[in-house]
């Protein structure tokens, strides 16, 4: 990751201010009773939360978002005659509000048909980071704003699920390139998918290569070393990145088990259970992203990636002043285009250098 | 009493208006997903954050300030009583870490020393609006930064401004009144009455009914507590009721009935501070902290805030829409004014430069001159010189011509004398008789030219040799 942002880690570290005794209150003045209020008002104003899918057709995307949301995401997911596969990469995006015990969620679902799909797959992550880069665009314009929207609306991307084919043996070239351009503008979270196709024993060996993949090309995937705040974080997170690609299987319909009404996908040799742990592992996936990890996600995307972002952007076109003193940069020539191309986001950490 | 805050029906309206534009479909879950728990996620980042919390404390020496938030917070913050003498309003800022459970504020106190102390006022609120803004500008300033660190940043910006009315029973001061409107735009403000006590009940309630009417007419927007959530709305709007709060601080504990409680104690009575009864103490600290502090310092970021940081870029010459009505962005208008900013400067550059040659210029035609005249005074002291020179020469031809003429008549006068001596005879008595005889003395006197001869010569210098000299018969 950028050694620049290192130093500080993003997400939750004590604000670096003067030095200040401690003092000892002599009896109850209720200032706990500010967790309340927050929480009142985060209730109140309701949460957003931009989710991508990324991986070649018939991988069971759009299945795993409406298992994950144990709703119709996408209308439909089955290509039908009616539907011919993209012949490029296209973006689709839908939004949805859902609420649960009072909690409003709006929630917006990227998918990328079309990914890895056509002879020549050079550059095909190109319009995923264009679109990434977007939204951080649009943010950054409305921030600058002199007469600013009370509350901006995030459009930008928290977390992007890879699909890994189930192959069985390692990475392969395409999905390495495009983790490794990725991993630096957004947070992967790299699954197995379609993982009924393998044995447990398969299932583990693949986790392993797959990990080793990652270190050998230095690719930092969600949950990133390099944040953690402290010694409950680290172990929390090892432990994640342990099982880091979750092997997921994922369906939208419902059988019946010794009973209970489960979701899977029954075959003939037996039904797949999808939220038993014995079975698969996407219990893990849909606690990281949702249960437990998703306020962290969003500070990640705020505080690292758009910061990274933005400091890319505006020393390119010198857009704020920098301070009272008006420090002119050395002025670059105006290039032919202002908007950075997708590669020249945050390359600043990397000495291999993106061609593009 | 105008309201700040919009009735919570309208808004809901407005959201469902907005989904429906932007095509945002309603979906129902058939099972549980399990994202309540997300603001106790966004809670639980909060308290690894820490939370900060900046009072100001604004009023005149000695009426109860930094003893009033030593009862809030229930400690003992700072000992030292303030002197009357400053000759400048002063503000001073403390910052103290509060643990509560598992909830860490940090709180940074800020006291007026020597307000409404001087004998003159008129200064007295310029440095609280001051501080006030240089908080916001260094906040700017980070946001502005190209590598910024918000998250890092410890916000000092002033959440809530807790302005003491002295307890006289009749109105609010002019100085009071002229404060608290320069300050409604950029802070909070909560007025409270200091030193309660000193009131009767009901003198009290006249009291606050007569400031209350005095701030509205003045235009005095003060903070109203929200009444837009269900939860917290009854009882906000009827502490809205009550402001401003008359409050009484104490540390000391005094023994009433068989337990100790915060109190003062006069001959005539104990003063409980946290009796609701008595004094509002315990109000104010359930409005201020237990309820709003979010709420507060939500209020001073995306209002006070917003509108300071607005009214800057403008006064820098940003705007947002360009002089055909475009949107015109911060980047236009930056390389705008680089580029005339350059080119004054290029101009600027270029006036000294002329400015420097012309000086340049002077100068040498100075130089000049002075050369010139010196040069002629030299040409005329030569021919001075020359002319003199001439003169002498002159003179000492004349006197060489005189030498020559007389040595010619010496010489002739000689021949005359052998003459005559051979004319005589055999004068044998020539040797002896010469000396008897007295002959023809000639005495010449021969002049020393040395003194008047400039030019040395040989010449000189044999007949200076000669000395004077007398050339005579013995």
């Amino acid at each position: 990751m950028d050694p620049l942002r290192q130093s500080a880690s993003p997400c939750s570290s004590r604000p670096s201010s003067p030095k200040t005794p401690p003092c000892e209150m002599l009896g109850y003045v209720g200032i706990e009773a500010v967790l309340d209020q927050l929480k009142i008002k985060a209730m109140k104003m309701g949460f957003e939360f931009n989710i991508m899918v990324v991986g070649q057709s018939g991988l069971g995307k759009s299945t795993m978002l409406n298992t994950l949301f144990k709703s119709k995401v996408w209308k439909c997911t089955l290509p039908g005659l009616a539907m011919p596969t993209p012949q490029t990469l296209q973006l689709k995006s839908v939004t949805h509000v859902i609420e649960e015990k009072g909690v409003k969620l709006k929630l917006t679902v990227t998918d990328t048909p079309g990914f890895g799909d056509q002879i020549n797959n050079d550059k095909c992550w190109n319009p995923i980071l264009g679109y990434i880069n977007e939204q951080y665009e649009r943010y950054l314009q409305e921030e600058i704003l002199i007469t600013r929207q009370r509350h901006i609306p995030d459009t930008r991307v928290h977390c992007c699920v890879y699909f890994v084919p189930p192959t069985g043996h390692c990475l392969r070239p395409l999905d390495i390139e495009f983790l490794q351009r990725l991993c630096r503008t957004v947070n992967v979270v790299p699954v197995i998918a379609r993982a009924d196709s393998l044995t447990l024993e398969e299932r583990e060996a693949f986790r392993r290569r797959i990990q080793h993949n990652l270190r050998t090309h230095c690719i930092e995937v969600y949950p990133q070393k390099c944040f953690d705040e402290d010694i409950n974080d680290r172990i929390l997170n090892s432990k994640i990145r342990d099982r880091i690609p979750f092997a997921v299987v994922g369906a939208d319909r419902q059988h019946l088990v010794n009973g209970r009404c489960v979701l899977g996908r029954k075959t003939k040799w037996g039904i797949i259970e999808v939220e038993n742990m014995a079975h698969c592992e996407f219990p893990l996936l849909r606690d990281l992203l949702i249960r437990s990890h998703l306020q962290d996600l969003k500070d990640i995307t705020h505080n690292v990636h758009y910061e990274n972002y933005r400091v890319c952007r505006l020393n390119e076109s010198h857009v704020l002043p920098h301070g009272p003193c008006w420090v002119n940069l050395a002025p670059t020539p105006p290039g032919p285009s202002v908007a950075p191309g997708p590669s020249k986001a945050c390359t600043q950490a990397r000495e291999d250098s993106d061609d593009n | 009493m105008p309201t700040k805050t919009t009735c919570p029906s309208s808004q809901v309206s407005d959201d469902e208006q907005k989904q429906k534009r932007e095509n945002i479909r309603s979906l129902t879950m058939s099972g549980h997903v399990g994202f309540e728990s997300l603001p106790d996620q966004l809670v639980n980042r909060s308290i690894q954050q820490g939370f900060c919390f900046n009072i100001l404390c604004v009023g005149e020496t000695g009426i109860g300030k930094s003893t009033l938030i030593d009862t809030l917070f229930n400690t003992n913050f700072e000992d030292h009583e303030s002197s009357h003498f400053y000759p400048h309003v002063r503000l001073k800022a403390q910052t103290y870490e509060l643990h509560e459970s598992n909830v860490q504020l940090k709180l940074t106190i800020v006291n007026t020393v020597g307000f409404g102390d001087q004998i003159n006022k008129e200064e007295s609120y310029q440095p609280v609006v001051d501080y006030i803004d240089a908080q916001f500008e260094a906040y700017l300033q980070e946001e502005l930064k190209i590598k910024r660190s918000l998250f890092n940043y410890h916000d000092s910006r002033i959440h809530v401004c807790l302005y003491f009315i002295s307890p006289t029973g009749h109105s609010l001061k002019t100085l009071d009144l002229l404060t608290m409107k320069t300050l409604d735009s950029k802070v909070n403000i909560i007025p409270v009455i200091a030193k309660a006590d000193a009131i009767s009940k009901a003198e009290l309630q006249k009291f606050k009914i007569k400031l209350m009417s005095e701030l509205v007419s003045n235009g005095v927007q003060i903070y109203q507590f929200p009444a837009d959530d269900e939860t917290i709305a009854k009882i906000n709007a009827s502490m809205n009721g009550h402001l401003p709060f008359a409050v009484v601080g104490s540390m000391d504990e005094v023994k009433v009935g068989n337990k100790m409680v915060k109190a003062r104690q006069y001959p005539w009575g104990v003063v409980q501070v946290e009796n609701e009864n008595h004094c509002d103490f315990v109000k104010l600290r359930e409005m201020l902290i237990c309820t709003n502090m979010e709420d507060l310092r939500e209020q001073t970021h995306t209002r006070h805030y917003e509108l300071y940081r607005r009214c800057k870029l403008e006064e820098m010459g940003f705007t947002d829409v360009g002089p055909e009505n475009k949107p015109l962005s911060l980047q236009e208008t930056y390389e705008a004014k680089r580029h005339e900013f350059y080119g004054e400067r290029q101009r600027k550059e270029e006036e000294m430069k002329q400015m420097f040659v012309q000086r340049v210029k002077e100068k040498e035609a100075i130089l000049k001159e002075a050369e010139r005249e010196l040069q002629a005074k030299f040409e005329h002291l030569k021919r001075v010189h020359q002319e003199e020179r001439m003169k002498l020469e002159e003179k000492r031809r004349l006197l060489e011509e005189e030498i020559i003429a007389f040595s010619k008549k010496k010489a002739t006068s000689e021949i005359y004398q052998n003459q005559s001596y051979m004319a005589s005879g055999s004068n044998l008595k020539k040797d002896k008789d010469r000396k008897k005889d007295p002959g023809y003395r000639f005495e010449l006197l021969c002049f020393d030219v040395r003194a008047c001869e400039i030019n040395g010569g040989r010449k000189d210098a044999e007949e200076g040799r000669e000395g004077p000299c007398t050339m005579g018969w013995p």
